[in-house]
């Protein structure tokens, strides 16, 4: 019997390869014959396209191909699609153009695509692209959210000309009107959640190849999703039979979200593979990652809290406006909806609630899912209303949290959803202590000899992770099933293969699904592989995205493990001689209950596939099982973080002096790797809080924000280290306890560490500061609010 | 129109001909199938092309293979020996100081040269020195203590 894997902070599989180069990126494949793509974008946020004049790149040096939207559509190329219906307020389906791979008759955002030069190498590529001609009549662009709508704005779309996608809306609006009538105190708020750009490290990439011997594709890509790209490919963009084609994402340099989507690049070279009959690679830039990967956030919101005089919720009211850019990305319409409005009960009370969102087709790239995915967004709206409402008040902000908690379980939101499970006083209380709140008061007034503004933030979030059951989602507009799928696979001597549809882009789960698989079955570590990413390998995937891995893609495997574990009982059974119901099974051991007589699971198994004495006439040999498992709900992970700030009132630099977060993420399988996730999500959410924003040109729509140097990712000299714990309460509808972390740090942080940042600057009488919180932003809140003195 | 361009990388004597304009990491990566070094944004910000020339960490899409003429180049590909990790990747493993893998061979080279100059670094003089790295995944806290760790482990 081996000591139990679960729970323990096992080193990770996946970290000798990577620390040696043996990494297997997109860009490190190489195939025999390979061609280098490059792709000539839009230089305009808006034009009329006239004639694309390709004759001199074609003769230019290595040119192999040259590809336009034209060619596309003669060959009956179709768009891309969007994988989520939205139903607005008025009944109607939103609005969806199309979107062309390759710009037909217009293109919509700087970096929207042209068309594709192929050649022997990528300089030859690039020196080609730049001798295509393209007359472009520019048009008026529409850039800013809060410009869309307005009368005369240049229309995006003509199936749009308010540039409305939809107007959607969730909740109870009589009550919630009826409750603010009455309250006795009203919070409000107007806050822009920032456009972020993603920037995984690794850019984009994709490497296709046609075989003519049996007609069929192979794709490597930056993928969080093999099986959703290439049946969003076949079955709604280039019409192939899904057997021809193997999509394969093979170690991918991060994700967040951002290699979700199905990209006008994957598929315009896969088409152009069987073309030109030999491979073709394409890598983008790091320019090209700014401008065309799919954006995150880009909200205007208007936020009321209508509260009684002991600081108890009765109502909270939303109007949002969110930002699709020039095209709907293949899960944009959900997020803003589906993904945030439904979370903005948070971990509170709240009996009434009503949100309303509009989206908004601009000039600007596509905005789809982004590390949290609307529930950043929703927790910033509740977490800064709370916060401020406190203030206004005159109460402690943990306490004003306590007494709106929701303390019994399940409960029923106003918005939808049906929480299974959860203990907010118990994280909260573990993050006071944590993070000394105690001692706050001398550490700020020791900071203020000193002239530095010390201030305190909180943000008790919920997350809803594993979007589920597949008939709710359908009901509310998705069009894909969101299962997951696993196969265990016992070899003849007892070593198991693993096959997920869940990807691993840096989360470990070679390591975690290991562990899983090797508890329960009793087997050592090293004697278990899982195998991702590969259509021509794993059944089928839904991928890896909002949290769901371990929540879904590890319960399809604890699914398959329970039918291995029941089929070695027939097989122990017959075995050893014994009835099939006193066979009891323990970490690798089937016994008969209460005698010695046992086999191990290796014993099982060699007899499985050497079936010299088995039972053929009842059983099949062999010891290979799958599964695949819809959840019954949501997870629904939560937490408190706190975050500690100083702020230089002379040059309003703001530095995190301290950041806590204690989560509850119910049972943690790898608590090294799961503090690993907190950490990486923290960073992303001060990211947001502090350095990230995405501009655009107001007039021009020209990304101002496209290179390094002018997109502040943070650095290493830009964070502090974190204080993390963790609070235990397991998921009540999933085996093992799970709920999920991958998100968490990044909904928490940024509405902590902007209340910390409000509340240092709030004697000075600031009420708010928008995010990003730049140094010149604080710095001009702080002279403003002393000017009005 | 070619260069012929000769260097030692790993160790390996390597020798070719090249168009003038490839860069170091295109001939690493390329020329020689040594794909460890990873490129993240082609401009000389992100760090993850870092290797080692003449015992320094260089941005290797910053210079051209024929800067590196003569050079000794040691890539992450050359940094373990015998298949043991050197003790800064094993500290970097020991204190899950990397996720997708991406950033990891340009910090692990940068944090080698780090801490053969501050053999007892300090949080801050970590941080500093990581300056020219970046990492989407880790919020750098692990990495922190990974080159803290590994800067002690390389003295014994």
């Amino acid at each position: 019997m081996n000591a139990p894997l679960i729970g323990t902070s096992v080193k990770r599989k996946e970290d000798y390869r990577f620390l040696t180069g043996g990494g297997q990126y997109t860009d490190d494949v190489m195939l025999p014959g390979q061609t280098c793509a490059c792709f000539l974008r839009s230089p305009h946020a808006h034009a009329r396209i006239r004639s694309v004049d390709t004759e001199k790149a074609r003769s230019a040096p290595g040119v192999v191909a040259i590809f336009t939207g034209d060619d596309l559509a003669k060959a009956k190329v179709g768009g891309l699609p969007c994988g989520w219906l939205i139903t607005g307020v008025n009944g109607q389906p939103m609005k969806e153009p199309p979107h062309p791979p390759l710009a037909q008759g217009k293109v919509r955002y700087v970096g929207d695509h042209v068309a594709v030069v192929i050649a022997e190498t990528l300089n030859q590529a690039k020196d080609a692209a730049e001798l295509i001609e393209v007359d472009y009549e520019a048009l008026p662009a529409v850039v800013k959210v809060a410009d869309a709508r307005k009368p005369g704005a240049p229309a995006v779309h003509d199936i749009a000309p308010d540039n409305t996608c939809y107007v959607w809306a969730l909740g109870d609006k009589a009550a919630v009107d009826k409750a603010f009538a009455s309250a006795q105190h009203v919070t409000a708020l107007e806050f822009i959640n920032n456009r972020l750009i993603p920037n995984a490290i690794e850019p984009r990439a994709a490497v296709a190849s046609y075989s003519r011997s049996d007609d069929s594709y192979t794709l490597y890509v930056t993928s969080q999703n093999p099986h959703v790209a290439r049946l969003l490919m076949t079955a709604f963009v280039l019409g192939l039979p899904e057997h021809k084609v193997r999509v394969i994402a093979p170690d991918v340099g991060g994700g967040f979200g951002s290699k979700i989507y199905l990209y006008a690049e994957e598929v315009v070279i896969t088409w152009a593979s069987k073309q030109i009959n030999r491979p073709v690679k394409w890598t983008a830039e790091r320019s090209e990652s700014f401008m065309s990967d799919a954006h995150g956030r880009d909200h205007l919101t208007k936020a009321e809290l209508a509260l009684d005089r002991n600081g108890k919720f009765l109502a909270m009211r939303v109007t949002t406006t969110a930002n699709m850019g020039a095209y709907l990305s293949t899960f944009a319409s959900c997020i803003p909806t589906i993904l945030y409005a439904t979370l903005l009960a948070g971990q509170y009370t709240t009996p009434a609630i009503y949100c309303e969102v509009t989206a908004v087709f601009t000039n600007t790239a596509p905005v789809d899912a982004y590390r949290g995915a609307g529930r950043p967004e929703a927790t910033y709206v509740v977490e800064r209303l709370v916060d401020t409402a406190a203030r206004e008040l005159g109460m402690d902000r943990s306490e004003i949290r306590r007494r709106n908690f929701i303390k019994e379980f399940p409960y029923q939101t106003p918005v939808a959803l049906l929480y299974d499970t959860g203990n907010y006083d118990a994280t909260l209380t573990e993050a006071l202590k944590l993070a000394d709140v105690a001692g706050f008061e001398a550490r700020r007034q020791e900071a203020e000899k000193r002239g530095k503004l010390r201030g305190l933030g909180y943000s008790t979030y919920i997350e809803a992770c594993g979007i589920a059951p597949s008939n709710v989602a359908g009901s509310l507009g998705a069009r894909a099933g969101l299962f997951e799928a696993g196969e265990i696979r016992v070899h003849p001597t007892g070593t198991v293969t693993v096959f997920t549809g869940s990807h691993s882009h840096g989360q470990g789960h070679e390591t975690t699904f290991a562990q899983v698989v090797a508890d329960r079955l009793g087997i050592p570590l090293e004697n278990v592989d899982i195998v991702h990413g590969d259509t021509g390998r794993i059944l089928f995937g839904m991928g890896t995205y909002g949290s769901r891995s371990i929540a879904v893609g590890g319960t399809a495997i604890m699914k398959a493990l329970d039918k291995i574990v029941a089929k070695g009982k027939k097989i122990a059974a017959h075995l050893l001689e014994a009835a099939e119901a006193d066979i009891e099974y323990d970490r690798g051991t089937f016994r008969v209950a209460g005698t010695d007589r046992k086999k191990t699971i290796a014993e099982v198994a060699f007899a499985a596939y050497v079936p010299h004495n088995y039972p053929l006439d009842k059983l099949e040999p062999g010891l290979n099982e799958s599964a695949f498992y819809d959840p019954t709900n949501f997870t629904f992970p939560a937490g408190s973080h706190l975050c500690e700030v100083e702020i230089d009132p002379e040059t309003g630099h703001t530095r995190i002096v301290n950041f806590t977060a204690v989560d509850d993420f119910g049972k943690v399988i790898n608590p090294m790797i799961v503090e690993g996730q907190v950490h990486g999500g923290l960073a992303q959410g001060i990211g947001q809080a502090l350095l990230e924003a995405c501009v655009y040109d107001p007039e021009s729509g020209q990304l101002l924000t496209g290179t390094y140097m002018d997109y502040a990712l943070p650095r290493a000299d830009d964070l502090p280290s974190f204080k993390v714990g963790t609070q235990e309460t397991p998921c009540t509808h999933n085996p093992l306890g799970v709920k999920g972390c991958g998100e968490a740090g990044a909904i928490g942080a940024p509405a902590a560490v902007i209340n910390a940042i409000v509340d240092a600057l709030a004697p000075l009488g600031v009420r708010d500061v928008e995010m990003p919180a730049t140094p010149e932003r604080v710095w001009r809140a702080i002279r403003a609010a002393k000017a009005k003195k | 129109m070619g260069v012929t361009v000769s260097m030692t990388v790993n160790g390996a004597r390597v020798s070719a001909d090249l168009d003038p304009r490839t860069l170091l990491v295109q001939f690493l990566r390329e020329h020689l199938r040594l794909t460890g070094t990873h490129v993240g944004c082609d401009t000389g910000q992100c760090g993850a092309c870092t290797v080692h020339v003449g015992g320094r960490a260089v941005k290797s899409c910053l210079i051209l293979a024929a800067q590196a003429e003569g050079a000794e180049v040691m890539t992450i590909e050359g940094v373990s020996r015998d298949g043991e990790l050197h003790p800064m990747q094993a500290a970097f493993r020991d204190h899950h100081g990397l996720q997708c893998g991406f950033c990891t061979p340009g910090m692990v080279m940068n944090a080698i040269e780090l801490a053969q100059k501050h053999p007892n670094p300090s949080e801050e003089t970590v941080r500093a020195g990581l300056d020219g790295n970046y990492c989407r995944c880790t919020g750098y806290h692990n990495i922190v203590k990974a080159v803290q760790a590994g800067a002690a482990a390389m003295k014994r």
